[in-house]
């Protein structure tokens, strides 16, 4: 949405817009914590609250067009795009592309936890969709692999919604996320961390029923009789973002410097690279919706 | 009460390839399965290769039966409409030692039939698999191996032979089974069944099964297999299936295409106990990863989204198929290991033969329904054929997975065709196979099962019960439509 306003106010006037869920915002949506916005708006607002101010703003551009549940399947070097949307398959070329696709969470798979594969271990940011937009509760006794922003965020949902929240394991010395929500969602509610540990084994033959745990040193390497076992129904991973531009491989573009390979193809926000906040992102895009203005007033 | 002609233990490929095959007669058929869906066994983990019957000894029923099934797969799968791909397999050499190790391979396979082998050196090699170790100088070229989805293998026998007659009883676990003149008395979780013949196929459990009536002399054996895919964006890393050279107790470690375009690698070999232990292993992973490299020194670690193991229910070193007189019109179709899947069709026939030979009358039905309507999936639809499939059903366009690019109306179909579970969709679709795994699809999916089979959304489990995926609904019921 950023970057679609930014490109109508740098002085273009046929925009579309193509969102692949029912309602803009993204993963907005889901973060219903507060946080959002501090410095792009001077106050702390919620995602969906963030997300909205947004939607009001493209609602008011003409120029942009949103299409919803559209799924863009196909991007090729001369800025042709290829979406899915209910009822209908299009092809649309333009005179710029900018990709604003995000990111999605590492798997347990590309962590490589030994064990079982039961029913019970999500990503942290699956299982705060199952809770803050669907009203399920995933599991009722958590463990939390890595100190991620969502797994501490969804650290303190879990003990809101009435669930225990056993341990945070993370195998780096200290926390991956933002200090206020060590502060805010871990420590405010006594959840205990263990700096320095892995998860060495799931067990369960139907649902996570236990995870064992080994201290590691400062190089990784597991130490010798530290594995103590803890009880849980559920695992939340929440080890690391990954940017998802694979229509930005498929077309065989490459992400450089600031953009990419190919002249009028542009990326920004978290796929362009993983940002903490929502408002670096506000403003990568804002830059983006800027530099694709300028290449198509230049060409 | 209903007195079945024959009833089958275990719905793997096995046991849905022998229902298949006796749903051509006239008679009742029941096929029982323990778990919540068909293929949840040791089929669910088979990679789907279509071996062409090499690496078995010549005088070994399996390989006579591989060597046959690979020809039968193919009309088979034609009826079926699933897709079988003729890739061709490569074992390679890296030394004249190993060449000369191929040449006695190629001898042993001529004598058991194996048509159209060759040798082929390097510069075929460096033109048709280029991403091939160099250290490679010859290769045994294998034209007819090929590649089929285990599972849609399964669930299209299974759909078939359901809408031939049989019926299919799932949760149904076989707890005795005694013989009361004139029939076998089966008693299962779900009750009694009676049958005038019993099929064991079943899979891990097979020598349990036997043994309830006495028959126990053979074991089955557990051997582990974990195997590790790679995204799909690595398809063409290889173009045919990649082995080493064998060892004793397995094939070693091969680069596979998958009939869904994600190479797999894999899988590691060993005895173990357990016949429920399906951990992965840091060891397995390292010595698959080392052993797939000495292949594809390419291959990347983070191009590994998904693993998993899987049991081969070893009974020695054949497969057993037998007639037992111990027990008159009990069959054991039991150790079915590797190259079981290849041999699914012939072990049909075989077993038919053996219960015509134990005198039950075959009359061909008057109408039998042999084709099974395709399964419709996008992401092998080049765009135009997508574009006309939207149009038909608007659905076709509201994509649930996005990794692996299945519509809510695939997800809709498979669950109508007999999908219960999360896994089973997995399966029929590939819907939270891919790289995010179920990530951001799982919420939509449990919500169209939940609607499709009117459960509450917190009944949907992973792959039956006890597996629930969520522990409790917080606010709305009945679910929000999906």
């Amino acid at each position: 949405m950023a970057a679609g306003l930014s490109a109508h106010e740098n002085g273009v006037k046929d925009i579309l817009l193509i969102e692949r869920d029912r309602y803009l915002g993204g993963i907005l949506n889901q973060c219903i914590h507060t946080g959002f916005g501090i410095n792009y708006f001077k106050e702390a607002l919620t995602g969906p609250e963030y997300a909205g101010r947004f939607i009001e703003k493209v609602k008011n551009v003409p120029d942009i067009e949103v299409s919803l549940k559209s799924i863009a399947v196909k991007l090729t070097s001369d800025r042709t795009v290829t979406f899915l949307k209910p009822g209908r398959l299009e092809t649309v070329k333009a005179k710029a592309v900018i990709m604003a696709t995000g990111c999605r969470e590492k798997t347990r798979e590309m962590v490589h936890i030994q064990g079982s594969r039961p029913a019970g271990i999500f990503s942290a940011g699956g299982a705060q969709k199952l809770i803050n937009i669907e009203g399920l509760l995933p599991g009722k006794e958590v463990v939390i692999v890595g100190s991620g922003d969502i797994g501490l965020i969804m650290a303190r949902r879990f003990v809101m919604e009435g669930a225990k929240v056993s341990a945070i394991i993370e195998i780096q010395k200290e926390t991956r996320g933002l200090l206020r929500n060590m502060v805010q969602c871990v420590e405010d509610f006594e959840i205990p961390v263990y700096f320095n540990h892995k998860i060495s084994r799931i067990f369960g033959d139907s649902r996570v029923e236990k995870v064992s745990v080994i201290k590691v040193d400062d190089n990784l390497n597991e130490i010798p009789g530290s594995l103590f076992e803890i009880n849980c129904d559920t695992i939340l991973m929440s080890v690391g973002l990954i940017p998802e531009n694979e229509l930005i491989d498929m077309a065989g573009v490459r992400i450089e410097g600031t953009r990419t390979s190919v002249p009028g193809i542009f990326v920004c926000g978290n796929s362009f690279k993983i940002y903490d906040i929502v408002d670096a992102v506000t403003e990568d895009s804002f830059l983006a919706g800027k530099l694709a203005a300028n290449y198509i007033t230049n060409q | 009460m209903k007195i079945y002609d024959v009833a089958i233990i275990g719905a793997g490929v096995t046991g849905t390839s022998i229902a298949r095959e006796l749903a051509r007669y006239k008679l009742d058929v029941a096929l029982l399965e323990k778990e919540e869906e068909p293929a949840f066994g040791v089929s669910k983990s088979n990679s789907g290769i279509i071996h062409p019957g090499i690496q078995n000894s010549p005088g070994s029923i399996k390989g006579r039966l591989c060597v046959q099934g690979n020809l039968l797969i193919r009309s088979l799968s034609k009826e079926l409409n699933i897709d079988f791909k003729e890739s061709g397999e490569l074992i390679v050499a890296f030394n004249e030692e190993e060449t000369r190790e191929l040449l006695r391979l190629k001898k042993e396979a001529e004598i058991l039939g194996v048509p159209g082998l060759k040798i082929v050196d390097k510069t075929w090699l460096r033109q048709n698999e280029p991403n091939l170790n160099t250290g490679v100088v010859t290769a045994l070229y294998a034209p007819t191996a090929g590649i089929i989805s285990p599972y849609r293998l399964v669930y299209g026998l299974a759909e078939n032979a359901v809408r031939n007659g049989v019926e299919i009883f799932t949760e149904t676990k076989v707890e005795d089974i005694i013989y009361s003149k004139p029939n076998f008395e089966i008693f299962s979780s779900k009750g009694l069944f009676r049958s005038m013949y019993v099929i064991n196929s079943a899979g891990l459990f097979a020598d349990e099964i036997s043994k309830m009536l006495g028959v126990d002399y053979f074991r089955i054996r557990p051997r582990k297999g974990e195997e590790f895919i790679l995204d799909k964006k690595k398809e063409n890393m290889v173009h045919h299936l990649i082995l080493p050279l064998p060892s004793k107790t397995s094939k070693g470690v091969l680069i596979i295409k998958t009939s869904d375009g994600n190479p797999m690698i894999g899988p590691t070999a060993e005895d173990i106990e357990d016949k429920e232990d399906l951990s992965t292993s840091d060891s397995g992973f390292n010595k698959v990863l080392f052993s797939a490299r000495r292949l594809i020194p390419s291959i990347n670690d983070k191009d590994i989204i998904a693993y998993f193991a899987g049991l081969r229910p070893v009974a020695g070193d054949d497969f057993i198929i037998k007639h037992e007189d111990k027990a008159p019109g009990f069959i054991n179709v039991a150790g079915i290991q590797s190259p079981g899947l290849t041999a699914s069709p012939a072990i049909a026939l075989l077993v038919t033969n053996i219960l015509k030979d134990n005198d039950l009358v075959l009359k061909k039905k008057f109408i039998f329904h042999a084709h099974r309507k395709k399964t419709i999936h996008l992401f092998q639809s080049p765009l135009l054929k997508a574009k006309k499939l939207i149009r038909k059903d608007p659905s076709y366009g509201d994509i649930v997975c996005r990794c692996e690019m299945v519509s809510a109306k695939e997800i809709r179909d498979a669950v109508k065709r007999g999908a219960k579970t999360m896994d089973g969709v997995k399966f029929r679709t590939r819907a939270q196979a891919g790289r995010c795994h179920g990530s951001f699809c799982t919420a939509r999916i449990m919500k169209i099962l939940a609607e499709e089979r009117k459960i509450p959304i917190t009944s949907v489990t992973k792959r039956g019960k006890g597996s629930e995926v969520i522990k409790e609904g917080r606010f709305c019921f009945p679910a929000p439509k999906a």
